[in-house]
């Protein structure tokens, strides 16, 4: 696709000689706003605070050129550069063997595109993003918004009111709330907050599995509000809403449309890994709004800004059941692996095994790699035939975690996968390896928060199984302590 | 070696440990495109396959099989209308889940540079034969704008050969929704670019994938009513 600029308005012209692909041309008039125009409302629902490219909405070229020309419609280049450095507009991605070109049938150039986020369909240098530059959709908003009726704890109550006020004055506020304490309930009132102030607002995750468990949860919230639920094959694509759950890729697609964004589990992968999708957190939201962070386990550098008074955080140190965190006891097992070479494993975990077997209380085993689980496996079916394990590939794991919640399997071993989000009523917890660099210290404090989650049994053991401890389990265990200490000082812990 | 860039691998984008040794720092630098993990999920076709399609034999029950040909290729040959039209193909890989992964980012997500995954594999075969003509099965007008390029334009281009593009798409429906009765029996979906004088040419057909035969077919009736001598075909999938 090719455009040149006539008459201070850019213009298709696949032919014309002087024409140049998007990313060629300096800057990219626009076109004041026609207000007698009638612009197509689809097109608006569908753009506003939006960057697609044409392959991904159901209009024609045509259509999109008048709105553009009558102001509606902006242009943006795909690719831009930054002296001779390409940068992607969508992801940002400024790596050069992300790169690649092609000869392009649209444009008839050898044509830079982005490889980075090619899954989302290609931008390349002829390829425009397009956004809204209209009014923004008529939402009618319900007088009664929030109908939850449920209670807060008073940790709860006291990080509610600062994500209220952060949402209000649009500032950052982080909210350090440990597993179990219930973060999602925080966040009602700050919700309502902007709802009611017509505020858009966005909660992103970087987890499908957590979208797809948020998203009927708030739907019973806030049941009177529209709620768009994104992630990759999602059918609300098209759908504008005044609350939208959404994966932290698919803020991709959006372009400072945000009054406030929630990422929740900010520290999980692949946030804190991919640049890009940090890109598409500060894309998406307005120039001016709030951003709520919410996490179990702030990572090493957050906690700093947060000790050094740089950061403006609150905590939630005690579960909602008042009762507090189960701590990590670490258990030295000698050379594991050369044991398991040789059809092995260290005694005392075996008798840690035997014993939650004899009790009949289910336990959850975390190990650093697949093949040694798998080898250990074969070991522990001997003591019950009914033992099972789990890791990210495997097509059966919807079906086990299921069998581990009807009680059917009595072990569970699984590598880091079930490290957060997943949780059983009544488990003991272990970790086989410890001392391995696959246990940060926020896996670490995340595993020991899967024990213990019920108010009918808030206490679980955890036990790390180690051949030589690490600092990221001290961290880990001095965290959760340092947690436990001041739910007592601020008197949310009974007994 | 290039001591500032380590090379990703084109599919995973792992980092390519390089080979240290003597061989290494003596050779000629091979360009390394692929990790060996991903390098070991391409299966090459050897064995005993079928003379005209390149099926394994191996793949399939002894019943499906007649004398050195498939059953399919047994039943096109049995047509006095299909009979000696295309006389060979050749396929690079086995079509296994690993490439329908890779050939579907190349052409429907468009990631052009993976036509580098098969170049060097593509050079060896192209050289072996030495035709006049390496001619690509086309894409209709809408399908090349949306996709941007022909993936078997652009793995004979990245393989620095030269295509002759002397086929037009006369139906612009997709291919894969059809069964494969429906695809034998379409009328001509190919026209040759008038003036394309072919007579006494060896041509070989480039495609993708060979599922069916029945386009390399059709485009080989063409070729062949228009003069060419022989035809084979080379795709990158079977």
């Amino acid at each position: 696709m090719r455009f040149i600029i006539k008459d201070g308005i850019l213009i298709r012209e696949d032919n014309e000689e002087d024409s140049l692909p998007i990313t060629k041309i300096p800057t990219i008039p626009q076109p004041p706003i026609n207000p007698n125009f009638a612009y197509n409302p689809d097109l608006q629902q569908l753009l506003t605070g939006k960057q697609l490219i044409i392959d991904d909405i159901p209009f024609t070229f045509n259509e999109i050129q008048t709105h553009y020309q009558n102001g509606y419609v902006t242009y943006r280049k795909g690719i831009v550069y930054k002296g001779k450095q390409p940068i992607c507009a969508r992801c940002g991605n400024k790596d050069p063997h992300w790169f690649a070109a092609f000869p392009c049938s649209r444009c008839g150039e050898s044509c830079l595109y982005c490889r980075h986020c090619l899954m989302m369909g290609r931008i390349s240098a002829c390829t425009p993003l397009l956004g809204w530059n209209g009014p923004v959709p008529d939402t009618v908003y319900p007088t009664m918004i929030l109908e939850w009726q449920g209670m807060l704890s008073e940790g709860q109550t006291v990080a509610s009111d600062h994500v209220v006020e952060a949402i209000q004055q649009n500032q950052e506020h982080l909210v350090w709330a440990v597993c179990g304490a219930g973060k999602t309930e925080v966040l009602f009132a700050g919700i309502e907050a902007a709802l009611s102030s017509k505020k858009r607002i966005c909660i992103a995750t970087p987890r499908t599995d957590v979208v797809l468990e948020l998203t009927p949860r708030l739907r019973a919230a806030f049941p009177a509000i529209t709620i768009a639920s994104l992630y990759g094959g999602s059918e609300d694509r098209y759908l504008y809403a005044p609350l939208t759950i959404a994966t932290t890729h698919q803020l991709l697609r959006f372009y400072q449309a945000f009054d406030t964004i929630i990422l929740d589990e900010v520290d999980a992968f692949p946030y804190t890994v991919e640049e890009s999708l940090q890109h598409a957190a500060i894309k998406a939201r307005k120039l001016k709004s709030a951003m709520i962070y919410l996490t179990a386990t702030p990572n090493e550098k957050w906690q700093r800004e947060c000790r050094g008074g740089k950061r403006v955080y609150t905590t939630i140190p005690a579960r909602f059941h008042r009762k507090p965190l189960p701590v990590p006891e670490f258990v030295w097992c000698g050379n594991w692996q050369k044991q398991l070479q040789k059809h092995k494993l260290p005694v005392n975990f075996i008798t840690w095994i035997q014993n939650r077997i004899r009790a009949n209380k289910q336990a959850l085993v975390f190990f650093p790699h697949i093949p040694l689980m798998e080898k250990a496996l074969i070991i522990l079916r001997q003591l019950h035939p009914n033992i099972e394990a789990v890791h990210a590939e495997d097509p059966d794991r919807k079906n086990k975690v299921q069998k581990m919640r009807e009680k059917q399997i009595p072990i569970l071993l699984t590598t880091t996968i079930l490290e957060r989000g997943v949780t059983f009523p009544n488990i003991d917890v272990a970790v086989v390896g410890a001392e391995d660099t696959i246990f940060t210290e926020s896996a670490l404090v995340q595993i020991a928060g899967r024990a213990g989650r019920s108010k009918d049994h808030p206490d679980g053991v955890v036990t790390f199984f180690h051949y030589g401890k690490t600092d990221e389990m001290i961290k880990a265990r001095r965290q959760i302590v340092s947690m436990n200490r001041e739910g007592v000082r601020r008197g949310l812990l009974d007994g | 070696m290039n001591l500032f860039q380590q090379d990703h691998c084109l599919i995973c984008n792992t980092i390519i440990q390089p080979a240290i040794g003597w061989r290494a720092i003596f050779s000629v630098e091979k360009e390394h495109l692929l990790c060996p993990a991903c390098e070991g999920k391409l299966e090459k076709i050897d064995g005993e396959t079928c003379q005209i399609c390149c099926r394994p034999f191996r793949q399939f029950n002894e019943e499906f099989r007649k004398g050195d040909l498939c059953n399919d290729c047994f039943r096109w040959e049995e047509d006095p209308e299909w009979h000696g039209l295309l006389e060979k193909n050749h396929s690079l890989f086995l079509y296994n889940e690993f490439l329908k992964e890779v050939i579907a980012k190349y052409k429907f997500r468009g990631d052009y540079i993976l036509a580098k995954v098969f170049t060097e594999f593509f050079k060896e075969e192209i050289t072996k034969r030495n035709p006049d003509l390496l001619v690509p099965i086309p894409l209709s007008q809408e399908r090349l704008y949306e996709r941007g390029f022909n993936q078997a334009v652009g793995i004979i281009n990245e393989s620095r050969f030269f295509p002759s593009e002397i086929l037009t798409r006369i139906h612009s429906e997709k291919q894969s929704k059809k069964s494969r009765s429906e695809r034998i029996h379409l009328p001509q979906v190919f026209k040759l670019i008038t003036e394309t004088n072919i007579q006494g040419k060896r041509v070989v057909l480039i495609d993708d994938v060979y599922t069916t035969g029945s386009t390399l077919r059709h485009a080989a009736k063409l070729l062949k009513a228009a003069g060419a001598v022989s035809i084979q075909s080379l795709t990158l999938a079977r």
